[in-house]
């Protein structure tokens, strides 16, 4: 097994360079969700040459739209979502100096190109997995687009979040490189 | 005739929404135990691991498995020999929905289509209704994700297709779904009908027991080879690659037109969630 990395954000450029596809990384630090309505409104704001609502400088963004948090508890199931959707929007945020995406699923040439370019990474939660994330995250607080809902866009304290990196800042695809290793044609 | 109150349909369904949220079945849990024998990727084996250990955690601590707790689909058996009373059939099962959800504390997902703005409730509930004899209701409630059902197709291909034809569309369909629809999944397959019919079908596919065999040995062939071939892709637990990219294939056949062979895929993601309940 490869071994596992400990990280903390926010993320330089180096620990960003240090992270290979298929390394298992727990996450300490501040991590912030976002998804479709929220990155529509965030690119707006970028479109329009307006400040956005958080810095995203070394950032990590999770695409998450958690379930409501029972009483007691600082948040719901939070599992990734499906992160392509994203993908329109995501080099905007890279160029802007997002270090990392959390989600699930395959990314575009454009969102891996732009990775590649501005040294940034993509990891996986475990799509389903949505309560025992839940219990790496230790507050969540909504910082902006509240009247999204699930949508919005929430600050989470997080320890030992754990994630598998996808696509690395050297252009390295685990979706395909894992497929071809076990596919029998 | 039997005269059933709505209020009962209503707190059926509010029940069955938390319960199918919260615990999954033990067909889905054998499934997953078998698919963590066969694996043999490693961080496939990790992968299954987790989602066992999820599913114990949701349990425990009565969390929905997963966060995308779904749009609410809702299959009822309706006997013909029951009179129902109090109220309207289709509000008694939006009502279960909205207490379900937000008694459960499930998230909400239905929006309208372009303002993208949330109903706030969860419904309205996606309904299929079949009358059927006797003086019993079967509700089956199935809470539906996205990830999964935005993978999922439906194609009318030329008779002169053949089975091949459905089997090709069917592969590449999970092929090009790669990671997207949380892996390992389970492949509802409908063949035959019309449009609509095969969507239908592919959908109740779905909710036969895993590890069950399809009555009808012709789609229980068909279910084993597009089992085995969708399994050599080798996308894997959460497409990381691996062994196990399905945990079944189950195919519902029915005639269709002279003209045609309407097929439809669809996907549904390991966290399979179904929960059953005659009244």
């Amino acid at each position: 097994m490869t071994e596992i990395k400990r990280i903390t954000t926010p993320l330089t450029d180096e620990v960003v360079e240090d992270l290979r596809i298929g390394d298992k990384v727990l996450i300490t630090g501040i991590i912030y969700t976002g998804r479709d309505a929220a990155h529509k409104r965030l690119i707006e704001l970028i479109d329009r040459g307006e400040d956005l609502p958080i810095d995203i400088k070394g950032q990590i963004i999770y695409y998450v739209g958690p379930s409501p948090a029972k009483p007691g508890k600082p948040i719901g199931s939070a599992g990734p979502t499906t992160s392509g959707r994203m993908d329109p929007y995501a080099p905007k945020l890279l160029e802007r100096g997002l270090k990392g995406m959390i989600g699930k699923g395959m990314r575009s040439q454009a969102v891996k190109d732009a990775m590649v370019k501005h040294k940034a990474v993509y990891l996986g939660a475990t799509g389903g997995a949505a309560a025992l994330i839940a219990k790496a995250i230790k507050k969540a607080e909504v910082v902006a687009y509240e009247d999204l809902g699930p949508e919005a866009i929430m600050r989470l304290e997080v320890e030992d979040f754990p994630v598998v990196v996808i696509n690395d800042a050297h252009g390295g695809d685990l979706y395909e490189e894992g497929a071809a290793k076990y596919r029998r044609d | 005739m039997r005269e059933v109150h709505v209020g009962e349909i209503t707190k059926t369904v509010r029940d069955l929404f938390i319960d199918a949220n919260i615990n999954l079945g033990e067909d889905v849990l054998n499934a997953l135990e078998q698919a963590l024998e066969m694996e043999e990727s490693p961080i496939g084996k990790e992968i299954l691991k987790e989602l066992i250990e999820n599913a114990r955690v949701a349990r425990e601590e009565e969390m929905p498995i997963c966060q995308d707790t779904g749009l609410a689909v809702v299959f009822l058996e309706l006997g013909q020999e029951v009179h129902l009373v109090g109220g309207d059939l289709i509000e008694a099962i939006n009502e279960g929905v909205r207490q379900g959800y937000k008694e459960g504390y499930l998230r909400k997902s239905a929006c309208h289509p372009f303002t993208r703005k949330n109903t706030g409730d969860n419904t309205p509930a996606i309904i299929h209704t079949e009358i059927v004899p006797g003086d019993r209701i079967k509700i089956i409630a199935v809470p539906k994700g996205g990830g999964a059902e935005n993978m999922s197709r439906v194609v009318m291909l030329t008779p002169a297709a053949g089975l091949e034809g459905v089997k090709e569309f069917v592969v590449q369909r999970v092929k090009e779904s790669g990671a997207n629809p949380c892996p390992p999944i389970v492949v509802g397959v409908g063949i035959g009908g019309t449009l609509e019919e095969a969507a239908l079908i592919a959908k109740k596919a779905l909710l036969r027991p895993l590890g069950s065999k399809n009555p009808d040995p012709e789609a229980a062939a068909i279910e084993e080879d597009l089992l085995e071939r969708i399994n050599r892709l080798g996308i894997g637990p959460q497409g990381y690659g691996g062994r196990v990219t399905a945990l079944a294939v189950h195919v519902n056949m029915v005639p269709c037109h002279i003209a045609s062979l309407p097929v439809a895929v669809n996907i549904q993601c390991h966290a399979h969630r179904h929960k059953e309940r005659v009244i």
